[in-house]
Parts: structure tokens; C-alpha cells; sequence
């Protein structure tokens, strides 16, 4: 077992050779290369904590813009549908002034052709009776040779017209 | 037998050869030869310092070799996170170190580089490696422990709600247990490796033997070892990472008894 039977020979080189390269490994690996590795790894673990943390506010930023405009939104609509209700109302009383206007119109131009009418009527009725005297007086001439003046057979008439 | 026909000796593996005439180096009377062992410590060096190069990319999103290398310093600070919480933090560099280089030892002492007339030498197969890495954990330990809790260190060896009359019994079987910990740990990963390494070894010489036996022989035995080798191969895969994880998990189990004492 070369371990052992050449043990007093070695020793002090093997001893020698690993505090040399063990001692290379740890001051220039361990102490020199080693933190740098880390520091890289825990400035790669911040940085995506950092951007998830980014992430994280963004998001919730863009739901309370959201939410905001959503809000907004309603508002504006509701706010648009008072308008167009204020217009509708508006439109019916003004449409409905109109209709009153008009009809107020309608009804002087009814009353007045009602007017026209009734005073066509009474002078037709009066020519009638005119008409009616001039031809009862002329009929009584012919028939009974009586003259009759204007005035009595415009009565007579009168009275057979309203009987 | 094999040692006989002089083909596989399965512990040559494991000797020591000085490279390059460099047997006569020594500082102090201390010889300090160059040897496959300080070659195969290099390598691990030289291969684990291009792979954690090659992640020091800094990329903010990451390559792959990128994402290995922070994957492996995130196993290391997820394992002391684990064990040994926030104050592990600080150990980061040290168990990272311990355990690349405990990996990359036992794996590139698997390659199959005999193939091209390289021999891997698997240093962690020394208990004199193990032994002095298991000591610097445990150290590390002592130092951490009595500079941070002083004498009340010691309480350490006193499990909560021991009775009173047990202390002393407890205190010592504790003590021992815990005096036992840097052998445990340097010999675990020198007996795993030792062990994996000498059954490949013999198996292989089943394989050479039986074929030089006759054709016959080379198919009754020579092929099922040949195929036991390879799925040893990948259990010895599978040992080497688990081997330099234990030796990772337990340093910082022992680093959390002295940081969080109790």
C-alpha cells in the first residue's frame, strides 16, 4: 500500500503540493473568482425581482386606468343620456306648443268661416225670401189678381218659410 | 497471483513517482519533489480555474457554462444556507473550493486517459490529502468555534436536558465523538476512492488474465467483468460526486455547531 510504505518519503511533498494548489484554488477561485459568480447571480435575482415588481405596478396601474375610464365612461353616457332625454322633452313641449299654436289658428279661421257660412246662409235665406215675395206677390197677381204690396207678402212668406 | 505474472498490481496505482528529476527539491530538509501527485493536483487546479473562468462571463442572461458554474456556487450557498443559515454566507469560498476540488480530483482521476498512455493519478486516494484537508475543516471549526464562543465552546459536548449525573459521561463521549470527526471525514473519501480505484484494477486484471488464458475463458469471464467494470465505472462516477458532497455537507454541519452553538 503505497499510502503507507511511502508515507515518510512523501509526506512533505504532498503536504507541500496541496497547501500550494489548495491554497491557489481558495485565494484565486474561491475568494477571488467565486463572490464575482454570486454578485452576477444576485444582481440577476434583483433585477427580475425589480422588473416582476415593474410588472406588478404596470398592471395594477393599467386596472386603475381601467377602472377609471370605465367610470368615465359611465359618466359620459349617462351624461349623453340626459342629454338626449333633456332634448327629447324639450322637442315634445316645443312640438306640443306648436300643435296648441296651430290649433288656436285652426280654430279662429273655423270660426270665422263659420261665420262666413252663417252669413251666407242668412243672406241665401234672405234672397230666398226676397225671391219667395217676388214670386208669391207675381203668383197672387196672376192667380187671384190681387196686388199685394212688397211688404205683406214679404211677411207672408216670412211666415210660411218659418212655420 | 497477478503480482506473480507481474501484469496488475492493483496498489500501483497509488505510488508516487517524483517528475522532471525534481526528487532532490526541498525547502528546509523537507522534500518537496514534483511528483504525479502535485502533477494531478495542477491539473485539478488548472481545469477548475478554466471552468469557474469560463462562468465569469457576468452575463445578466447566462450561457452555459455560465449557468453551470452559478449552479454549482448556488449548490455550495444553498447547501451552507441549509446548514448552517445567513451566517453561512462567509464559508462560501471555502466549501466551494474544498468541494470542486475534491470533484474534480476524484473525476479526473477516472478518465480513461490510460488509453492515450496519460495515468491519472487520484491524489484524494491519499489519506495524507484527505488528512490534511479534513484537518483544515476541523480547524476551521476550532478557530470559528472558540473565537466566536470562547470557553463556551465546550458546551457543545452537552446535549440539552442531559441530567446532571450524566454530564460527565456525556461530556466525554461527545468529545470523543467529536475529536473523532477530522479521521471520519479524511478517511471516508481516502477509503472510497482507494476502494473504487483497486476494485477497477482488479477487475480489469480478471479481464487481461482470463484473455491471455484462451478464448473460451475470455468469453465466460473476461466479457460479464468487462461489462461489471463499466457499470462499476459509472457507480465510481456517482461515488466521486457523492464523496466530494459528504465531504462538503459534513464541513458545514461542523461549521453550524460552531456558529450556531445549540
Amino acid at each position: 500500500m503505497p499510502q503507507i510504505s511511502q508515507l515518510a518519503t512523501t509526506y512533505s511533498s504532498q503536504i507541500f503540493w496541496l497547501v500550494v494548489f489548495f491554497g491557489f484554488v481558495f485565494f484565486v477561485i474561491g475568494r477571488g473568482m467565486v463572490p464575482r459568480v454570486m454578485a452576477t447571480v444576485d444582481l440577476r435575482d434583483r433585477q427580475i425581482a425589480s422588473d416582476l415588481a415593474a410588472a406588478e405596478a404596470a398592471r395594477r396601474a393599467a386596472n386603475a386606468d381601467e377602472e377609471a375610464w370605465r367610470a368615465e365612461a359611465n359618466q359620459r353616457r349617462s351624461e349623453a343620456q340626459a342629454v338626449i332625454a333633456a332634448a327629447k322633452a324639450e322637442a315634445a313641449k316645443s312640438a306640443e306648443a306648436r300643435l296648441v299654436e296651430a290649433g288656436k289658428g285652426v280654430d279662429v279661421r273655423m270660426l270665422a268661416a263659420e261665420a262666413r257660412i252663417e252669413q251666407a246662409r242668412d243672406a241665401a235665406l234672405g234672397e230666398i225670401e226676397t225671391v219667395a215675395s217676388e214670386a208669391t206677390s207675381d203668383i197672387v197677381a196672376r192667380l187671384a189678381g190681387i196686388t199685394v204690396d212688397e211688404a205683406t207678402a214679404r211677411a207672408a212668406v216670412k211666415e210660411a218659410l218659418h212655420a | 497471483m497477478a503480482a506473480e505474472q507481474g501484469k496488475v498490481d492493483p496498489m500501483h496505482q497509488f505510488t508516487i513517482e517524483p517528475l522532471f528529476g525534481t526528487d532532490h527539491w526541498s525547502i528546509a530538509g523537507y522534500n518537496v519533489a514534483f511528483t504525479n501527485s502535485a502533477m494531478w493536483m495542477a491539473v485539478a487546479t488548472v481545469v477548475l480555474l478554466i471552468f469557474v473562468a469560463g462562468g465569469l462571463k457576468r452575463q445578466l442572461v447566462p450561457g452555459r457554462w455560465q449557468m453551470a458554474v452559478e449552479s454549482f456556487t448556488g449548490f455550495v450557498d444553498g447547501l451552507l444556507a441549509a446548514n448552517v443559515g445567513p451566517a453561512g454566507k462567509k464559508y462560501v469560498p471555502y466549501v466551494f473550493s474544498l468541494f470542486m476540488f475534491i470533484l474534480f480530483a476524484n473525476i479526473l482521476g477516472l478518465l480513461p486517459l490510460g488509453i492515450i498512455g496519460i495515468h491519472p493519478f487520484t491524489f484524494t486516494s491519499h489519506f495524507t490529502i484527505t488528512g490534511i484537508l479534513a484537518i483544515l475543516s476541523f480547524s476551521i471549526v476550532l478557530i470559528v468555534g472558540f473565537a466566536k464562543h470562547k470557553l463556551h465552546f465546550f458546551s457543545l459536548f452537552i446535549p440539552h436536558g442531559t441530567p446532571l449525573v450524566m454530564i460527565p459521561l456525556i461530556f466525554v463521549i461527545e468529545l470523543v465523538s467529536f475529536m473523532v470527526r477530522p479521521f471520519s471525514l479524511g478517511l471516508r473519501l481516502f477509503v472510497a476512492m482507494m476502494a473504487g480505484h483497486v476494485l477497477l484494477e482488479v477487475l480489469s486484471s480478471f479481464v487481461i488474465g482470463s484473455a491471455n488464458a484462451g478464448a473460451g475463458w475470455g468469453l465466460v469471464v473476461g466479457i460479464p467483468t468487462f461489462l461489471l467494470m463499466i457499470a462499476i465505472q459509472a457507480l465510481e462516477l456517482l461515488v466521486a460526486a457523492i464523496q466530494a458532497y459528504v465531504f462538503a455537507l459534513l464541513t458545514s454541519l461542523y461549521i453550524n455547531d460552531a456558529e450556531n452553538l445549540h
